[in-house]
């Protein structure tokens, strides 16, 4: 990992492409994603400490909380956001089973269920539960959610 | 088939799985300032200075701005909150000073660098410390502020912000008839809205005067009127945008991060200044949820009838009372639930303590009520050895009786409560609260408890449309209400489709709020939007409607009356092939010759609340809502003899909701609101320490619901009695999931644990404690 002083510039790779940024030391990957150079405010800030999810994005195909992450740490790394899924089967599910409300925790938990639906092994039940307690939503059922994504990953336990 | 009933998808469901739905804090205009909140670290102290001088020296900084700098004190009902804290701090995470800097970085670091000198004075932690004799003052000026929007009626020298009374029938009279009485004592901890979106306000003073405020709010146009009011301003002057916002739940529909954004873009000669909220600001800053005491008894028949109830209610407001009057009234003119109680005594307080002030949270003051009363109605039934259900039913309001406040019932107004019960009997197969055991120390029960709820709006609330049609013949809705979550402007679009006979992808709705081209609208709450919009949307309907036939009676050369309309036509009801297409005239109607007559067609509907009233000092007399909205909620847990842990296996709702527009909607706020109900009833609740101190202001410790905690199945059900005078007899629905769920919990694991379990949360720790007390 690289160590930084000042501001300075450095190079990722966010939904495929390559992107110069100037980032300062101590900045988040939230905090950079979201900034006027990218513009990708499809992940959110909902407490900036690890709690919530909101701000999840994929690093290496890993749901990562980018509020919890330097941008510093993540050169040479593949950061998916939001913005970088194309009609994912796990967008429609979230359309079909009226997974979100507000919309706010939206992003988060659609990165959550797609890297969990492209995982290799197919999740049984609990491990779905697992993998969505790392983000909160304080409108829905979570019933909505869950069925959501359980309908994009392969059932382990379905015949 | 038509659009009403149908479960269509959200307007803005497409961006919103995209990431590309946009939120205020997702648009930044370049150069803009931040600015943070300084929050006081002490919960009541005289401040005795604030050394801001160190701040100052950084680098990057514009302003600091202490209390001595503005000189307004604001509040909804009472002004007594002055946006920074002044002479005295009254709770830990009030704002004391406020930052501007050229981003947020510096401003945090100024922030750091603030330095205050306080002397301490007593701590009112509690209701009970707050209302003791000789307690000490949290507002010395009590009864000195201005009540900006009476009634209120606060007691000086105490920490009495406000009391509302209702008193029905003669109850002293009634008590020495009853067979049975039961006396319950419930206490209920503060909690917070924790919508995922933290609150956030943005706002610019141009050259010209005008004000420009961006903001997260649930209440445009009151962020309008107040800007306007505290600083002198010209309303038209103060323009308010709202885009989506990120859930609210009540608590962005109080005026507060827009006061100081605006202070602190004043304080920079107007340059654009964004605060944006931290979660821990969130929760221990900006309001959150009241805490109640409450004393209920009941006097009823050894047949169950009830025949009175005495009943009072300490709200803990915390240090400002913001909306609580309101609520006081709301509690106070609903607080027997949807129960025929002839004769009634009821008294609601406002206590002010050292607590971070509160607001409206999901069904205003009608969840921690409705847990009190149910839960009173739910000794009762034990006590008579009764069907819980059953002791619900008898006592059902019907039409043509009073509500406490003495407002007359219809059919039409209230609904039909008794078949809610009737049908939740089915949804959930319905074991009378029999405990069953299934394992050597696990035993399964259900518990039921119903609710009513009304708008308790004020008397003058009101609404607007403007509908305007482009050259295809399809429709711009534009309206005042906020879309955080319910499909608000969705079912707006429906409302409209349905009147226009127009397929729902020919209305396009503004989705933004911006209160300089939007028609004036209350408030984005009280689940009032469906009705109080769709009245408006069907009045501006009705309006382009008479445009289209009277243009097209020009044209076809007859009477508009021998008009009719459908499939995007206007045509002669006599003769349809003699037709006219709405993009025909939606612009103005062109000749074959090249000359047109007509021009666009704009239509316009309004709406304003009619027959509602302030309610009287003394009995509490009038009429708080246009209409009730009924229902009866259930659970069923399984519950673990040993450990106190427990499972909830089944949550249910019936519900009165007139018609349901648009099902899987409706079906999404109950079971969210469900689920927010559980969470409050099992877990949730502000820790403060013994010093006034918020402890618990992150959702690591403020713990709500997660995946996998919610019930395992959530049941739905819904009668539709209509309210004539709403858009297609669509009740309110929205906070509703959320009032009882609590309450028929507590009623579950109060049979299964054998132990009345009247304090909320019930965590295994909480079902111990009360078990071992009573042992
Ligand atoms: S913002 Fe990153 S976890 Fe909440
Ligand atoms: S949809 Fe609002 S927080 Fe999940």
């Amino acid at each position: 990992m690289k160590t930084l002083t000042r501001p300075e510039q450095v190079t990722l790779t966010i939904n495929g492409e390559g992107r110069d940024v100037v980032i300062y030391p101590g900045e988040t990957l939230l905090y950079t994603l979201r900034g006027d150079a990218l513009g990708l405010t499809g992940a959110k800030p909902g407490c900036e400490n690890g709690d919530c999810g909101a701000c999840t994005v994929l690093i290496d195909n890993i749901p990562t909380k980018s509020c919890m992450v330097l941008t510093a740490e993540v050169e040479n790394r593949h950061v998916t956001t939001v913005e970088g899924l194309e009609d994912a089967p796990i967008q429609h599910a979230f359309v079909d089973n009226s997974a979100f409300q507000c919309g706010y925790c939206t992003s988060g938990f659609i990165m959550v269920g797609h890297a969990l639906s492209q995982h290799a092994d197919a999740p049984d039940d609990s491990r779905v539960v697992e993998w969505l307690r790392s983000n909160i939503c304080r409108c829905t059922g979570y019933q909505e959610i869950y069925d959501a994504v359980r309908s994009v990953c392969q059932d382990s336990t379905a015949p | 088939m038509s659009i009403i009933g149908t479960s269509v998808q959200r307007k803005e469901a497409r961006n919103k799985v995209s990431g590309r739905a946009r939120y205020t804090n997702d648009l930044t205009i370049p150069g803009t300032w931040h600015a943070v909140v300084v929050p006081a670290r002490q919960a009541h102290a005289h401040i005795l200075s604030i050394d801001t001088e160190k701040a100052k020296q950084i680098a990057g900084v514009k302003a600091v701005i202490t209390g001595d700098d503005v000189s307004v004190l604001t509040g909804d009902v009472i002004e007594d909150r002055p946006p920074l804290a002044k002479d005295k701090v009254r709770y830990w995470g009030e704002p004391i000073a406020l930052i501007v800097a050229r981003d947020e970085a510096t401003a945090q670091r100024a922030a750091g660098m603030i330095t205050v000198r306080y002397r301490p004075l007593p701590v009112i932690n509690s209701i009970g410390d707050g209302i003791a004799d000789n307690a000490a003052l949290v507002h010395e000026k009590n009864g000195g502020y201005k009540v900006a929007t009476p009634p209120a009626y606060p007691k000086k020298q105490t920490n009495i912000a406000d009391e509302a009374n209702v008193e029905k029938g003669d109850v002293e009279r009634a008590w020495p008839g009853s067979d049975i009485t039961v006396d319950i004592h419930v206490s209920l901890p503060q909690i917070d809205h924790a919508a995922m979106e933290p609150r956030v306000a943005k706002a610019e003073i141009l050259p010209d005067g005008r004000v420009l405020i961006h903001c997260s709010s649930q209440a445009p146009f009151e962020v309008r009127k107040l800007i306007a009011k505290y600083f002198k301003l010209n309303p038209g002057q103060v323009v308010v945008e709202v885009p989506l916002v990120g859930g609210a739940f009540g608590g962005k529909s109080s005026v507060q991060l827009e006061v100081l954004a605006y202070i602190a873009s004043k304080a920079v000669g107007g340059r654009v200044v964004k605060i944006v909220n931290t979660r821990e600001t969130d929760m221990a800053s900006c309001p959150g949820g009241m805490g109640l005491e409450a004393d209920i008894s009941l006097a009823a028949r050894q047949d169950g009838h009830l025949l009175a109830a005495k009943m009072r209610f300490y709200m803990d407001i915390g240090a400002y009372t913001d909306s609580a009057p309101r609520v006081a009234r709301a509690i106070a003119a609903q607080c027997t639930g949807p129960y025929h109680i002839a004769n009634l005594h009821t008294d609601v307080f406002c206590v002010y303590t050292n607590h971070t002030y509160t607001t409206a949270l999901r069904g205003f003051g009608h969840m921690p009520m409705t847990f009190a009363v149910e839960r009173a109605m739910d000794e009762l039934a034990q006590k008579l050895n009764m069907d819980p259900l059953r002791l619900r039913e008898i006592n059902a309001l019907k039409p043509g009786q009073l509500t406490p406040t003495k407002a007359r019932l219809t059919e039409s107004n209230l609904g039909h409560l008794p078949l809610t019960i009737y049908k939740m009997r089915e949804l959930i197969g319905w074991k009378q609260g029999k405990v069953e055991r299934v394992g050597e120390h696990r035993v399964r029960v259900q518990g039921v408890a119903a609710f009513w709820k009304t708008s308790s709006s004020p008397p003058n609330a009101i609404s607007g449309a403007i509908i305007t049609m482009n050259s295809d013949g399809s429709v711009n809705l534009s309206i005042g209400a906020v879309e955080f979550g319910p499909a608000t402007k969705t079912t707006a679009a429906q409302i409209l489709a349905a009147q226009l006979r127009i397929p729902l992808d020919k209305v396009f709705v503004h989705e933004d709020v911006n209160t300089h081209v939007d028609p004036e609208h209350w408030k984005t709450v009280a689940s009032m939007s469906t009705y109080m919009v769709g009245r408006a949307v069907i009045d501006a309907a009705n309006d382009i409607i008479n445009q289209l036939k009277s243009l097209g009676a020009a044209v076809l050369r007859c009477s508009p009356d021998d008009l009719d309309f459908g499939d995007e036509k206007v045509y002669v009801r006599d003769d349809p092939s003699i037709a006219l297409k709405f993009s025909q005239l939606a612009l103005g109607y062109k000749y074959k010759e090249g000359d047109s007559i007509g021009g666009q067609l704009i239509g316009r509907g309004r709406f304003m609340i009619r027959h509602l009233n302030l309610l009287d000092q003394q009995t509490g007399k009038g009429r708080p809502g246009p209409a009730w909205t009924v229902g009866v909620q259930a659970v069923e847990v399984e519950y673990d003899q040993n450990t106190h842990q427990y499972r909830i296996l089944k949550a249910a709702s019936v519900v009165d909701a007139g018609r349901v527009i648009n099902p899987a909607a409706a079906r999404g706020q109950l079971m969210g609101g469900m689920n927010m109900g559980l969470g409050v009833a099992s877990r949730e609740g502000i820790h403060y320490g013994h010093d006034g101190q918020f402890l618990n202001n992150q959702f690591r410790s403020y713990r709500v619901m997660r995946v996998g905690e919610q019930a395992d199945e959530y049941l739905i059900d819904f009668v539709e009695t209509p309210q004539i005078d709403a858009p297609f007899g669509a009740r309110p629905l929205g906070e509703h999931g959320i009032l009882a769920i609590g309450a028929a919990l507590a009623n579950a694991l109060s049979r299964a644990a054998g132990v009345p379990l009247n304090t909320l949360p019930i965590t295994p720790e909480a079902i111990w404690r009360a078990r071992r007390h009573q042992s």
